[in-house]
């Protein structure tokens, strides 16, 4: 110890560019040194680790302490580069089994101010509950999301719903409805589309930004008004893969307060997620978004023929099966085994499958954009 | 030159943004120089990652761009829609002028039809939609006067601008109530019309009995003249009055030489010969209940028809004559009681005995369910029956037949010569076609009409098109077509009035039409009329229950009435498993493929010869042993053995029979290849029909489909239909329930409103319609119909060798490519075809595939089969990389070939909220030179609008609203031509054609030569009313140069006002016209 001290010491005394880093794994702890300027890379950082602790075949969760005690991630290379950094005096770091991490530690006071009275009331009331493991947020998928606050009125919402797999139903129905809006002549009823009914369990309901009553306004940023429900059911399910409404909820008090007025105009970001799609002139917003914004789904499936000559049926093949077995060794059988062969654990299927379709594409643009979860199919019902 | 002559249609198109590029460049008003500008920029706009990829393609930034080089755009402004074929649905009424041998046809939509010789077609539609009940010519003058039954009249002009003759309704008029007699309107209701004969005056008969007098055409009422019930009861003595009152008036007829009579029939069955100069009853008679009244030409005698089934002619005399006994009184069809003759017309005839002809008059217990006109000539009888052949008695229960032959639904054409009328022909209109007898031909047959075919004579199921025929399958087609139907008549069409203006069409284009009886019928569509060339019927080869051996026409010469069966209109099919539901035709070799309800697949040939033959037979098995499935619908159709006698014509050779026998969904026909590859909604397969030998069989069903083993009368889907129905009929029930409370009389109206407080508030929320949202799955049922099949010699394997190819695609958004092996021409006997799968495409979004085609290198369709071989078509561009253009029903995608990859696409459901119905490619030529064709993909959307884009950078170009969104099977029935025209069934018996080609226009152009006494022009700005845009009619101006029309003497013609100071001076003389009487005003 003391002689790796003055070690460390000495260099950080000699170069002040390297920083000693003490790390943690159950009782034991290794020391070594990094470069304060140039960390390397988070993947290399975790190689390392294993490699210093000799626990090469364990997943494992990799944590430091920041300046004011509070244990943090590091997974990627920019946490990580953030822990070197701001090491001072050397950088603290904790190693936990990915299947022993307890979450509810992390962004906490946990390292320095566990002791104190309230927070181990609710550590123990926390204990009390099962063990629920929930994952970093990286491992999460986005089901909806609230997007463009910034350009919208306070009074409506602009709603995206990511629909991944089949899991899960869109789950809601839309009526015809009149609606009063605010002309020059006064109050004026027009006819309006409304959200009638939340299949319970559905996706729209799931997200909590969707309620019964709320009026449609816009569907993936083209107006719904003078259309007929038969268009804008039509214009949803075309949309569906991502499907972007435009409502004005019926219940107007959870609405977003937005500050930007006190920022002023400066405060209208203009790189949200979908911005371009509240442009004013809608039309131009169709007739560029088409490849930039929707080519995450528009994957089709192309599935390349052997194109070995095959048998030719005889005539009178009505009783004959000689052509089912011609066509029964067809290509989607093929993949459909194939992919039963990919299958290896239910939480894995999803992104196997979605590896094989992108390595089937022929379309080098599209297997690069493919998005986790934008093909529709699980593996056993695909139907080529 | 020429800018701004081709402007935007709808101008609320340029709000619309997707084809904001296309719009631009139709601004009106617009130099070249800003319109090139204006596209420019949109170019450089919203185009601009397009731009260089198209740009090779289309110089200029595209279609519509032309119109500022080349002086007139490839596209059509306004409405595309340009002339109706076919017979008018719902005909209610119909008139005759002879002086300018022109009849017009009124129906129950309040359209009023004119046509004349074969191309002269005018039409005009009332405003109010109501049924027009009479129509009659002011004779040679080009005024017609309608009745419709909300009891007005209205005038119709034929006026002449810019060489072409319209119709328009220029005013109307309404009989008003009779002072004093407040509350009944009934007795003003108009029962009869009678124009008189120089044209001014017109007589009305009412309900009430009262006979008004109309000056013409100003509609102005003569009240000085009218004649009540009361003044004619006076000079009848008391043994004459039949009751209280006379009853409405039932005939009105002017005496043929004495145009200062008229004889009037009231329906209790008094007749009163008036002299209007002198006010006085001249002549009475007295019969039973009247129906019909009819002068013998020189004014000696009168027939009138009765209730009773019959008639009786009377002597006319001297002034002051009582008459009670008739000259001869006879029931034709007696003794036993008979229904009414409902007309009746005595016309003389120089060669012997005058024509006596009435409509109905059926003995009632036997035949009075017929719908009959007799025609009479001395001893000579026929009995025409319009009955359709089902009707009679073995089917009464048929809905739609109970309708009676309506009076008015009865024309005699006549010509006068020396005393004596000569009857030519006799027109009568029934309900569902019209039908011409040659009364100067012996036996009296009927005359084929040129125009107004009974299209629906059995429901059509489907339609094709074929344009450029070459002129030798044209009169093959014609031969066959003429020795099937020998001309009976040697006469010309009698009603052959006009001019037709219009071009020659400079190809020849042939309709066909599918029917539910398996019939195909040709016709030709070159023009503004559409003829009949040839029917095929395709029920000979297959042993059904009911053979075509009616007993009617075989009826024996001892029948009495001596029965004739007359027209062809007989909507009641055998077997539903006949029906047509696709057909293929190369018009190179003359070979045609027509497929069926049953599954049937017939390849046929034409031969200009009898032929018996044995058709061969094979049987395609497109489940493939999948398990789990059983057809639970309609057995397949079983061939008649053995030799079968074919006329000349298309003669059947191989019939490829589906297993399971579901309805075909789709064909296609390689006549090169000798390939024929079919689908259903099972599968498909693909056919060698030289070595009469299947090639391939393909099962699509998912595994979880169940309704498609279910065929055409399934029992789960009739019971959702059903629950369906029953719903919506509640739903209905509301909402009619509380209109006929608004509507209700007065006293049920104080009933239902103590219901309505008891029921409390009146406004009951109704439960919305809702819709689900939720994205197709795999497991759709029906995802496995076949809903295209195509053929291509293209790059399936590699980008060097192309080859034939066949693609598939399916309701659930898969397409499956074929690489087919076809032996060279001199090899086909000894090789046979193989096809090998080379390619499968799951579209993400899941729709229907619509259509496929293969682009060549310059992004041109590939061309029909031998199109190259002879000549007929550019080679395609196999050297540059082919793409194919998917259309599903969200959207078009074209793809790389032979790597499939996505190169553009247009999504025009998550656009525009509408599903593509019906695409095309069509090939647009510029009105400027023909050279200039663009080729363009049209699209029929379900909302009913059409729109069309670029191929292959798929940029909307332009959308046209063209079908009511209602109006589904017009939808359906839609049709495309190459040529940017099209056709789609307005009605079961009626063929709407549009064009959205400017320099391809179908419509009719022509002129009818009126003499008019005054002009009274003017009458038509009476109504302001939004003037004939300019460019309603894109093809006028080349022809307005006619000549003919101008020429005549004694005419005048209406010059449209050019200024609006020219206007407001007409407005203003119309005005004071309506101050006077008289209504005169002659420029």
């Amino acid at each position: 110890m003391n002689r790796s001290f003055n070690k460390s010491q000495t260099l950080r005394y000699l170069e002040c560019s390297a920083v000693e880093v003490k790390s943690k794994f159950g009782a034991e702890f290794r020391r070594f040194s990094l470069d304060r300027y140039k960390p390397g890379k988070f993947e290399d950082f975790y190689k390392l680790i294993l490699h210093i602790h000799h626990i090469a075949n364990l997943e494992v969760m990799i944590g430091y302490a920041d300046v004011h005690g509070d244990l943090l991630p590091i997974n990627n290379d920019d946490n990580f580069f953030k822990a070197v950094s701001s090491a001072h005096p050397l950088l603290r770091v904790f190693i936990q089994r990915q299947d022993e991490v307890d979450y509810s530690n992390f962004g906490t006071n946990t390292l320095s101010r566990k002791k104190k009275a309230l927070v181990t009331l609710r550590n123990d009331n926390l204990r009390r509950r099962p063990h629920i493991n929930i994952s970093m947020p990286h491992d999460f998928r986005p089901v909806s999301s609230i997007i463009d606050v910034d350009i919208l009125p306070e009074t409506h919402r602009r709603v995206r719903l990511y629909r991944h797999g089949c899991e899960k139903p869109l789950g809601f129905y839309i009526r015809d409805g009149t609606s009063v809006r605010v002309t020059p002549h006064g109050l004026e009823k027009v006819p309006g589309i409304f959200i009638s009914r939340m299949v319970p369990g559905g996706l729209a309901e799931s997200t909590g930004l969707l309620a019964v009553n709320d009026e449609v306004l816009e569907v993936n940023g083209i107006e719904v008004a003078g259309k007929t429900l038969d268009q804008v059911t039509d214009m949803m399910i075309a949309n569906s893969h991502n499907l972007i409404i435009t409502v004005k909820p019926a219940n107007q008090r959870n609405n977003i307060i937005r500050s930007s007025r006190m920022s002023g105009s400066s405060g209208q970001s203009t790189d949200s997620t979908a911005s371009h799609h509240s442009l004013p002139t809608s039309h131009v917003l169709q007739n560029f978004h088409p490849d930039e914004m929707e080519s995450d789904e528009e994957a089709d499936i192309v599935i390349e023929g052997g194109l070995e000559p095959q048998h030719i049926p005889k005539l009178h093949s009505l009783t004959s099966s000689s052509l089912s077995r011609i066509n029964g060794s067809s290509l989607s059988h093929r993949l459909q085994r194939d992919l039963v062969l990919n299958n290896n654990s239910g939480r894995e299927s999803n992104g196997s499958i979605h590896k094989l379709l992108s390595s089937l594409k022929t379309d080098p643009r599209h297997s690069l954009v493919i998005p986790r979860g934008g093909i529709e199919e699980d593996g056993t019902v695909i139907t080529l | 030159m020429g800018t701004g002559t081709q402007i935007c249609p709808q101008t609320e198109d340029v709000a619309e943004p997707f084809c904001k590029g296309a719009s631009c460049c139709l601004l009106p008003g617009d130099t070249a120089e800003q319109l090139l500008a204006h596209w420019g920029s949109v170019t450089l706009e919203c185009f601009g990652v397009a731009a260089p990829e198209s740009a090779p393609w289309c110089k200029g930034g595209g279609l519509l761009c032309d119109s500022g080089f080349g002086g007139g755009s490839a596209l059509t402004p306004l409405s595309p829609q340009t002339v109706e074929h076919g017979f008018p649905s719902q005909p209610s009424a119909l008139a005759y002028d002879p002086w300018l041998r022109v009849m017009a046809i009124g129906t129950k939509a309040g359209a009023v039809k004119l046509y004349g010789a074969p191309g002269v077609e005018l039409t005009g539609l009332h405003k109010e939609t109501a049924t027009v009940t009479q129509l009659h010519f002011l004779t040679g003058q080009g005024w017609l006067l309608s009745l419709l039954d909300d009891n007005s009249l209205h005038l119709w002009e034929i006026y002449q601008k810019e060489g072409c003759s319209h119709l328009e309704e220029t005013r109307s008029f309404g009989l008003p109530a009779r002072p004093g007699s407040g509350a009944a309107p009934l007795i003003t209701r108009v029962t009869v019309i009678l124009p008189m004969a120089p044209g001014t005056v017109a007589c009305l008969g009412t309900e009430g009995g009262a006979v008004y007098f109309l000056a013409l055409p100003s509609l102005v009422l003569l009240e000085d003249k009218t004649l009540l019930q009361d003044e004619i009861l006076q000079s009848v003595p008391d043994d004459y009055r039949c009751g209280k009152a006379l009853g409405p008036v039932e005939c009105i007829q002017e005496h043929p030489q004495d145009a200062g009579r008229l004889l009037i029939g009231y329906s209790r069955g008094l007749v009163v010969l008036w002299d209007q100069s002198t006010r006085t009853v001249q002549h009475l008679f007295l019969g039973n209940q009247l129906e019909s009244l009819a002068w013998e030409h020189s004014g000696k005698n009168i027939a009138s028809s009765h209730s009773d089934g019959g008639y009786m002619v009377w002597a006319v005399g001297g002034s002051g004559q009582r008459t009670q006994q008739p000259i001869t009184a006879t029931v034709p069809y007696g003794p036993f009681p008979c229904k009414a003759i409902s007309k009746i017309l005595w016309r003389t005839c120089e060669s012997g005995n005058p024509f006596i002809i009435f409509s109905g008059g059926m003995p009632r217990a036997s035949y009075g369910d017929r719908h009959c006109v007799s025609v009479l000539q001395g001893q000579r009888l026929a009995t025409l029956d319009f009955t359709s052949r089902t009707s009679c008695g073995t089917n009464p229960a048929v809905p739609g037949l109970g309708f009676p032959l309506p009076s008015s639904l009865f024309y005699f054409l006549f010509f006068i010569q020396q005393g004596f009328e000569n009857p030519r022909a006799l027109v009568v209109l029934v309900e569902e076609e019209l039908v011409v007898i040659d009364l100067q031909t012996p036996g009296w047959p009927t005359i084929p009409a040129p125009y107004l075919a009974p299209l629906h004579s059995s429901a059509i199921t489907c339609s094709y098109h074929i344009s450029n025929v070459p002129l030798k399958l044209w009169e093959r087609i014609v031969s066959a077509g003429e020795q099937q139907s020998p001309r009976l008549s040697s006469a010309a069409w009698p009603i052959n009035g006009g001019k037709n203006l219009a071009q020659e069409p400079t190809q020849r284009g042939l309709l066909l039409t599918g029917h539910e009886d398996g019939t195909v019928r040709f016709w030709d569509a070159s023009g503004v009329s559409l003829k009949p060339l040839y029917k095929l019927g395709t029920a000979n080869i297959f042993q059904t229950d009911c053979e075509h051996n009616d007993s009617l026409n075989q009826a024996g010469e001892e029948e009495w009435p001596p029965f004739r069966k007359v027209g062809c209109f007989d909507p009641y099919s055998d077997d539903p498993r006949l029906g047509i539901q696709k057909i293929a035709l190369c018009k190179y070799t003359a070979k045609m493929v027509v497929a069926g309800t049953a599954g049937q697949v017939l390849v046929m040939e034409l031969n200009d010869d009898k032929s018996e033959h044995t058709v061969s037979v094979a049987t395609v098995d497109l489940l493939q042993d999948r398990e789990g499935f059983t057809w639970k619908g309609h057995d397949r159709l079983a061939p008649r053995n053995g030799p079968i006698t074919f006329t000349p014509g298309f003669q059947p050779s191989v019939l490829v029979q589906c297993v399971p026998p579901a309805a075909v969904t789709a064909i296609t026909l390689h006549s090169e290849w000798n390939l024929v590859a079919f689908g259903t909604s099972h599968g498909f397969g693909l056919f060698d029909y030289h070595r009469r030998n299947p090639v391939l069989a393909r099962c699509t069903l998912h595994p979880n489909d169940s309704l498609a083993m279910e065929g055409p009368l399934s029992r789960v889907k009739s019971l959702k239909k059903s629950l369906r129905q029953s719903f919506r009929r509640i739903r209905k029930s509301r909402v009619s329930g509380k209109k006929r409370l608004n509507a209700g009389s007065p006293s049920s109206k104080e009933a239902n409103a103590q219901l309505a407080e008891q029921a409390g508030p009146p406004e009951v929320e109704m439960t919305p319609v809702q819709r689900r949202i939720e994205p197709r799955s795999a497991d759709d049922s029906l995802s496995g119909v076949v809903r295209c099949l195509y053929f291509a010699d293209t790059f399936l394997r590699d980008a060097t060798h192309h080859g034939p190819t066949m693609w598939a695609g399916t309701n659930s958004g898969s397409v499956f490519a074929y690489a087919l092996e076809v032996p060279s021409q001199e090899k086909f006997s000894e090789r046979a075809v193989e096809a090998v799968l080379g390619k499968e495409i799951q579209l993400m979004h899941r729709a229907p595939v619509v259509a496929i085609a293969v682009l060549d290198g310059r992004g041109n369709p590939l061309p029909e089969p031998y199109e190259v071989s002879r000549d007929l078509a550019k080679a395609p561009d196999m050297q540059g990389s082919h793409s194919m253009l998917i259309s599903s029903e969200e959207q078009f995608k074209v793809f790389t070939l032979p790597k499939v990859s996505a190169k553009t696409k247009f999504k025009l459901t998550a656009h525009e909220g509408c599903r593509v119905r019906k695409v095309a490619l069509v090939s647009l030529a510029s009105t400027g030179t023909e050279e200039r064709v663009e080729n363009c993909l049209a699209c029929l959307t379900n909302l009913g609008d059409i729109h069309i884009f670029t191929v292959p950078a798929l940029r909307p170009q332009v959308h046209y609203s063209c079908i009511r969104k209602e109006d589904i099977s017009g939808i359906a029935s839609c049709v495309f031509t190459k040529h940017g025209q099209g056709f789609y069934l307005i009605s079961p018996s009626e063929f709407e054609r549009f064009s959205l080609s400017a320099r391809n226009v179908t419509e009719p152009l022509c002129c009818l030569e009126v003499s008019r006494l005054q002009d009274t022009s003017c009458l038509r700005w009476v109504r302001p009313r939004a003037p004939h845009p300019p460019w309603k009619h894109p093809v006028v101006s080349i022809l307005a140069s006619s000549k003919g029309a101008q020429e005549s003497p004694g005419c005048i013609w209406f010059i449209s006002p050019r200024s609006s100071e020219e206007v407001e001076r007409n407005m203003r003389n119309a005005s004071e016209d309506e101050m006077r009487p008289a209504g005169i005003l002659i420029k």
